[in-house]
């Protein structure tokens, strides 16, 4: 078997733009926001970038087709660059294409760039559109709260949770993350919340009401990679280097074959297990220190807490109550705010989530900073509905860790 | 061997609107109203209309028999979506009668099903004819509250017939009570006392005696008289006219029903079939630009036919409707704010449609011959992961089968003309299962295991290009016909 990326590549510089309603701001100059930031991170010139990588999802709503909109926007000098789309782990995808050109040493710098300008629809929540000619003709019409608020459904069904149980454990979710993303200036939503307003808010998908849903924003984020050698050579001490890249995508057993309960990411198990082989990680939940996963709902969050094999099965509830992930405690779980508060700027979610374990990592935090230095970090998204998605598992931590 | 009919259904949305509520709502405008507050009305879902009604009506009059055997389809109905294009056509297909079927649309008058109902008894070709109506009417109009959306279905031929035809007799005459021409989309009526004295007790009475006169039978032998009329007393009058016994005259289902139009003689006649008893004759009157009258006896296969839930049972099968905002809604009788998410476009392409219509239309899967997997939709390679076998799959009908609910939700973000859009992943006994729309659902039902059937139903209406696409979703099996 592939002996994998663990330590290959180093994140020599990242940036971030702030996510939210940037009524002011194309797509262009989110890309620029995030870019300029990464660069003077990196200490590296535009013209040192060898090749690039573009994450959209929803491109027809602003930049369009193709990975020119980033070569323009950033004046890249005519390298290669690509567009990725693969749902929500859009981001992580660019990100893992980059890794991937420095490891086969194809180039020695290259750049993942996600972007998502989402507030030109006119109406909140995410842009309603086709799936293409065959899928519209048999799939419901079905809104992103609506395919996973059937997580909690089946959760329930097959652990016997009882539903307020369930939906407290949830609203516990959403209360931390609104926690975290107050102290985050870069975040979407930065007001504090209690238990009372995500119970009592109102329904959007059985049994999801607003505070249960993340935010939908404008945004954009950043990666610049190099090997381990080049980083040093330019100057960089205390590296953070890429431990696992891995992905898995539904083939339809989910939705075909009916050895699925649909209670959990069949995708995010395999990946995540994939992943910790990859990265040497034997007991995730001792050997981890920190956790970005793809909250876009708060069932989400729960269910994949299994699925990452941190919280055992059916445990997810007690974990979550017991404030294992809260940002003090064992393993901090969107000590950023998360996709629900930072926000979810569809192609820039993952590398958000990288470039807060690479702030964690060297203490760069501010008022957010975890007290001991993550040395082992994992992001998660999870991109579709639960019965097809596309999940992609990033692990990062100290160089040699 | 003579002509009769085989097999016989009924289908009856589950909506009931309560006719108090079109009254409260109108009383203020026409104080005329105010009288015909009593009992509700059939009303379709946002999802139905005349196609998707007389499929459902055929699946229940064909419960029990083999359908390859099914020569013609003849689909009556003064409310067609389609003006052109075969609304024959797709019930054929949704039903998946045999490619060799004579399917044909019949159209243009009230008495539209009857007359089908004669011509394909005459054929002698065992005939599948239904009669489905989805009226429009006017806000605050007579119409509204009598009417009622509903369908039937007679599979009619030779053989072993539960009610053999002993004669039919017609006439016509441009006697034009009501139209609807190219240019109206409602229906334009002209006074009800002269429709009841130069139009039902001109034409009706007389074609009643030479049916009657043909078939040997004296009027006071007919034993249920099935005659489809909104006005009062017309019924009585003519059966008294003809000689028939008033206490033939069969139920109306205007309390709970309404008048389905084109639909409704055949309706009165699956109603009068399902109580019937061997010997019982049954008079059939259709009327409209002239009438028909059919005559039929009731043979002893009554006793032992298959039945599916019929007319009694889909009237059982309701949900009382108190909004009559909805009903307004659901016609396209009321300008509404659907918001933006609704804007979506629904363009579909013809050509992907028809190269998937076994999928699509007829809800097929496929089955793996290696494994015996049912899978959804038939796909080149098994999804067994245990299989992957390369074209082993051959199609696998889902329409009838057993669906649970796997996972559900009810989304209110989503756009829906009914909202909460409820949908989730059935899984089929047989194996199989398809994230999909649910209708004629109550919220509160919804349930982990819920046993579900498939109905074949509107899927998206494209409102730009006038164009609508059908697709089948999950229904609680609630007032379903029980297996075995």
């Amino acid at each position: 078997m592939a002996k994998g990326i663990r330590d290959k590549v180093a994140i020599l510089g990242m940036g971030c733009s702030k996510f939210g309603e940037r009524w002011d701001m194309n797509a262009e100059d989110l890309m620029v926001e995030a870019y300029t930031e990464a660069l003077a991170d990196a200490g590296i010139e535009t013209k040192q970038i060898e090749a690039a990588w573009l994450a959209t999802a929803i491109e027809e709503q602003h930049v369009g087709k193709s990975a020119v909109p980033l070569a323009m926007a950033l004046r890249l000098p005519f390298i290669p660059c690509t567009r990725v789309e693969n749902y929500c782990a859009s981001g992580t995808e660019a990100f893992r294409g980059a890794v991937y050109a420095v490891a086969s040493g194809a180039a020695d710098i290259a750049l993942a760039l996600g972007v998502e300008k989402l507030k030109d629809t006119g109406y909140g929540g995410l842009p309603q559109r086709g799936r293409g000619t065959l899928n519209n003709m048999t799939w419901p019409n079905a809104s992103a709260p609506g395919s996973f608020a059937q997580l909690a459904a089946a959760y329930r069904a097959k652990h016997g949770s009882a539903p307020q149980d369930l939906k407290r454990a949830m609203a516990h979710i959403s209360v931390k993350s609104h926690d975290n993303g107050a102290k985050n200036p870069k975040a979407h939503l930065r007001n504090k919340i209690t238990i009372d307003t995500v119970m009592n808010s109102p329904m959007i998908a059985e049994p999801l009401g607003l505070y249960d849903c993340c935010g939908v924003s404008d945004g954009s984020a950043c990666a610049i990679v190099t090997t381990p050698e080049i980083a040093k050579s330019l100057g960089k001490n205390d590296l953070i280097t890429v431990k696992a890249l891995q992905l898995a995508v539904s083939n339809g057993l989910e939705a075909q074959h009916n050895s699925w309960d649909g209670s959990y990411f069949a995708t995010t198990r395999i990946a995540s297990k994939r992943a910790y082989e990859e990265a040497g990680i034997r007991n995730p939940r001792e050997e981890v220190n920190l956790i970005e996963v793809h909250d876009c709902f708060s069932v989400t969050e729960l269910v994949t807490m299994e699925d990452l094999h941190i919280s055992g099965e059916g445990r997810a509830i007690f974990d979550v109550l017991d404030g294992f992930y809260d940002a003090a405690g064992t393993v901090p779980c969107q000590i950023d705010g998360g996709l629900k508060c930072f926000g979810h700027p569809i192609g820039a979610s993952g590398l958000r989530m990288i470039y807060e374990m690479y702030l964690q990592m060297q203490g760069r935090a501010g008022e957010r900073q975890r007290k001991d230095l993550p040395r082992i970090g994992l992001t998660h998204n999870l991109g579709g509905f639960p019965h097809q998605n596309v999940c992609s598992i990033s692990i990062i931590g100290r160089h040699g860790a | 061997m003579s002509a009769g009919i085989l097999g016989f259904g009924a289908y009856v949305p589950w909506r009931r609107l309560q006719r108090k509520a079109v009254v409260d709502a109108h009383g203020w405008f026409n104080s005329a109203l105010k009288s015909q507050g009593k009992g509700e009305r059939a009303m379709a879902n946002w999802d139905e209309d005349a196609v998707t009604m007389a499929v459902e009506a055929a699946r229940d009059a064909l419960t029990g028999f083999d359908r390859s055997g099914v020569a013609g389809l003849r689909v009556a109905s003064t409310t067609f979506p389609f003006l052109d294009r075969l609304n024959a056509g797709i019930v054929a297909d949704a039903l998946e009668l045999s490619e060799d079927v004579s399917a044909s649309d019949v159209a243009a008058t009230q008495r539209a099903g009857v007359s089908a109902l004669i011509d394909a008894l005459r054929s002698r070709q065992k005939t599948l004819v239904v009669g489905s109506e989805n009226r429009r009417t006017k806000a605050a109009s007579t119409y509204e509250l009598t009417s009622g959306d509903a369908a039937a279905a007679l599979l009619v031929g030779e053989g072993d017939v539960v009610a053999q035809l002993l004669a039919a007799k017609s006439r016509t005459a441009d006697f034009v009570d009501h139209y609807r021409s190219m240019d109206n989309t409602f229906d334009y009526q002209w006074e009800e006392r002269w429709i009841r004295d130069a139009g039902y007790m001109k034409v009706a009475p007389p074609v009643i005696r030479d049916c009657l006169a043909a078939a040997n039978v004296k009027p006071e032998e007919v034993t249920t008289f099935c005659f489809a009329t909104t006005l009062s007393k017309v019924a009585q009058s003519v059966a008294k006219a003809a000689g028939v016994p008033e206490g033939a005259i069969c139920d109306p289902l205007y309390a709970n029903l309404g008048d389905s139009g084109v639909a409704h003689p055949l309706l009165l006649l699956a109603a009068a079939l399902e109580k019937a008893n061997p010997g019982d004759k049954i008079l059939v009157v259709g009327f409209g630009q002239g009438a028909d009258a059919l005559l039929f006896e009731v043979t002893d296969r009554i006793k032992t036919h298959k039945r599916g839930l019929g007319v009694s049972g889909h009237l059982a099968r309701r949900k009382e409707e108190t909004l009559y905002s909805r009903f307004l809604a659901f016609n396209g009788l009321i300008e509404m704010e659907r918001g933006m998410r609704s804007e979506t476009d629904k363009q579909t392409a013809l050509s992907a449609a028809w190269r998937n219509h076994n999928t699509v239309t007829r809800f097929n899967g496929g089955k793996c011959a290696k494994c015996g997997t049912v899978q959804f939709p038939k796909t080149r390679i098994c999804v067994n992961p245990n299989c992957g076998a390369l074209d082993t799959q051959d199609y696998h009908s889902l329409a009838d089968a057993k669906g649970r609910v796997n996972s559900y939700t009810a989304d209110r973000l989503t756009y829906s003309p009914d909202p909460p859009a409820c949908y989730g992943m059935i899984q089929f006994e047989e194996g199989g299962r398809w994230m999909m729309d649910f209708t004629d659902v109550d919220e509160k039902e919804l349930a982990v295991g819920a046993d579900m059937r498939m109905m074949f139903r509107i899927k998206d209406i494209d409102p730009t290009r006038g164009f609508r696409r059908y697709f089948w979703k999950a229904a609680p099996m609630t007032g379903a016909v029980k297996e075995g």
